[in-house]
């Protein structure tokens, strides 16, 4: 099932890439090109080839992670995917974790307080928080803690005064910690905050109010109730109970919401100019880079499939009724 | 005999967009030791309602707004925060630590529907170890599935599918289950809430013969809730029988049986088949259930009744006790309030 998802992604944006009006070819170029020139470029990035060798050398590449070569520099774009991913993860974990905990949290007290003034107040909270843009948010936020109180940094994702630490998995917080270096931990969870609050604020009205739903489905079966009747502590029927049961939606929220993160992280990283895989998308384009955009929009395909596949292994795993 | 419970005056409100509905309406009744209660009506009439006030838990948006449930406790209850002790109780003068230490130990509730009763993430190995230990935190683990299985075990479940999930069982297996997990702190008094209703008639039969069995074993007084009264015949020492959340008449089973004295009682009766009267003319009950948010003046069930006098329309009878020491609630038979 995912493998034919990714090919139909594949070849949709190899399709879009190539009807794109201009050539990339004069594009790179100014004004006045020889044709010899030309040729050359067309050569080194395979493009003199036709259409349907370009399509399955493009798809030859691919299992090795070989995603053709930059417009813009001709270096390897898997490269560049290399050393921007791991910005772009690292975000999206921590604004998921803090989107998923303040959903799990805030919602199961909304449910626990049907009908209360705190109730309506968590309500209201996740759909004003749902329907703020990104930038907007981000905007503001930086304004506040970054500009006028100076507490957090804001634009990149680490000190330049500071070494960044040694690269094992790229992201800066987990390579800290892998390597005990303190310092660098400090610096880059620093500069983290901001962004991981703007998204994960955004995101977590949806956790909140699917929480709050299921808690109060949950809360009214009739296993809840007898659980009551059996003389069970209240806690142990809110979070074995309840919240077992009702995390079951939540994650297949997780994996559409993780599709909506990567997206979403062309806006975050804009605003708060974080290097990552959305910063460098914006950047090609502009540059109308195509194998680079071809190269970012299909690993990001990959991407989510493979979340959407792996939340599925777990959602088995979790469901006693579901077996592998 | 002396008496295990005693409801006196019991109210239950619930608070709709619609209106108020009173779902139990100032019911009285005492229930003796080792005794079987039947309690029938349709649905709707307030039974369920009533099961669950004696364990104070009344579905939302429900609230006791007035009684008093007295349990009689032969022993001292010893629980992490407290001790309740023995004698009668009030139920409605304990805080939630102290229901708690009652329900499921004093007090077992058996739900209608088995398939959705026990949780389905958990297996049942886990359901009998969390009643175990939330009464008895010292309990070893080992000692808590041994005394599972044997409990599984006189189900006739085999003691190795304690580790199954609850969808591996079928619904009489389920509903075995349930009633393992209601009698495995030994309890003093089952309430049963149409236990059998939603299985097939051969695993009904089969449950309610193992649940006679278990009376006596375990010396249970029950409350056994149904809206079939056929299936009280065999098992009910007595018989109420509830009416728009009132209790219109109590009396012995067989009494009831032979010579019903509320023409609700009636009504009833004669619409449930008799395998010994193969001859027996089946009604049902004209008009419509009453509606508790509305209520009318007077009788609740006079719009439906074969004998309305003009007393029944303006003045609500009181359940009085006729010289059998059965009680009833009707003007046919005296006694107004
Ligand atoms: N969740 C509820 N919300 C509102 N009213 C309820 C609710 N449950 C019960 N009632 C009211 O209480 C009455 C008795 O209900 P119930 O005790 O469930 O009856 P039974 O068990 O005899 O079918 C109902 O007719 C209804 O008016
Ligand atoms: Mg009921």
């Amino acid at each position: 099932m995912t493998i034919p998802m990714i090919m139909l992604l594949l070849t949709f944006v190899f399709v879009i890439v190539r009807i794109l009006p201009g050539d990339p070819a004069l594009l790179h170029f100014e004004r006045n090109v020889s044709p010899e020139t030309l040729a050359e470029f067309r050569e080194a990035l395979g493009l003199d080839v036709p259409l349907l060798n370009q399509y399955f050398n493009y798809l030859g590449g691919i299992p090795f992670g070989d995603f053709g070569l930059s417009m813009q520099d001709f270096t390897p774009v898997s490269e560049h995917i290399q050393i921007r991913f791991p910005a772009t993860l690292e975000l999206t974990i921590y604004s998921m974790l803090y989107a998923v905990l303040l959903g799990l949290a805030l919602g199961v007290k909304s449910a626990k307080n049907y009908d209360s003034v705190q109730d309506h107040g968590i309500r209201m909270f996740s759909i004003v928080t749902y329907a703020i843009p990104v930038f907007f948010l981000g905007m503001i936020l930086q304004s506040i803690f970054s500009i006028y109180l100076g507490w957090l940094p804001t634009g990149t994702r680490f000190d330049p005064h500071y070494s960044t630490p040694a690269t094992i998995t790229g992201m800066y917080t987990i390579d800290s910690i892998l390597t005990g270096n303190l310092t660098a931990l400090i610096v880059s969870a620093r500069y983290l905050i901001l962004p991981t609050i703007t998204l994960g604020t955004i995101l977590c009205g949806i956790f909140i109010r699917l929480t709050r739903t299921n808690m109060l489905e949950t809360l009214r079966q009739d296993f809840v109730v007898a659980a009551e009747a059996r003389g069970l502590s209240a806690n142990k029927i809110e979070y074995t109970y309840a919240l077992r049961n009702a995390f079951l939606p939540i994650l297949t929220m997780i994996g559409l919401q993780f599709a909506a993160l990567l997206a979403g992280a062309v806006l975050t990283e804009t605003t708060f100019s974080w290097p990552g895989l959305g910063t460098y998308l914006v950047q090609r384009i502009a540059h109308r880079d195509y194998t680079a955009l071809q190269g970012v929009v299909v690993f990001f395909g990959i991407l989510v499939a493979m979340v959407t596949l792996i939340l599925d292994i777990l959602y088995a795993y979790l469901d006693p009724r579901i077996r592998l | 005999m002396t008496d295990l419970l005693r409801i006196e005056d019991l109210a239950v409100e619930y608070k709709t967009r619609r209106g108020t509905a009173r779902g139990v309406d100032n019911v009285s009744l005492n229930l003796e030791e080792n005794k079987t209660l039947g309690l029938a009506g349709e649905s709707g009439c307030g039974k369920s309602t009533l099961g669950r006030s004696i364990m104070r838990l009344v579905p939302y948006p429900g609230k006791i707004v007035n009684g008093k449930i007295d349990l009689l406790l032969h022993e001292d209850i010893v629980f992490p925060k407290g001790v309740i002790e023995k004698g009668f109780v009030n139920i409605m003068d304990l805080n939630e630590e102290e229901l708690r230490a009652l329900r499921g130990k004093e007090i077992a509730y058996i739900f209608q529907d088995p398939m959705t009763s026990l949780n389905p993430m958990i297996t049942v190995e886990t359901h009998f170890q969390e009643i175990m230990k939330a009464h008895d935190p010292d309990i070893k683990k080992e000692e808590a599935l041994d005394r599972a299985q044997e409990i599984l075990d006189g189900l006739g479940i085999s003691p190795e599918r304690i580790t199954d999930y609850p969808h591996q069982f079928s619904g009489g297996m389920r509903q075995r289950v349930m009633i393992g997990l209601g009698l495995a702190l030994r309890p003093k008094l089952l309430i049963a809430d149409e236990p059998t209703t939603s299985l097939d008639v051969i695993v009904e039969a089969q449950i309610l013969e193992e649940m006679a069995e278990l009376k006596e074993l375990f010396n249970l007084t029950m409350i056994l809730i149904t809206h079939n009264l056929g299936v009280l015949a065999q098992t009910a020492d007595d018989i109420a029988i509830m009416y728009s959340g009132r209790i219109m008449e109590l009396s012995p089973t067989e009494a009831l049986f032979e010579d019903p004295l509320h023409p609700y009682t009636q009504a009833l009766l004669e619409s449930v088949p008799d395998v010994s009267k193969p001859d027996k003319k089946l009604s049902w009950i004209p008009g419509a259930p009453p509606d508790l948010v509305d209520p009318i003046p007077g009788c609740m069930y006079n719009p439906r009744c074969k004998h309305t006098m003009d007393i029944c329309k303006t003045t609500q009878p009181g359940l009085i006790m006729n010289d059998e020491e059965r009680l009833v609630a009707c003007h046919l038979f005296g006694g107004e309030k």
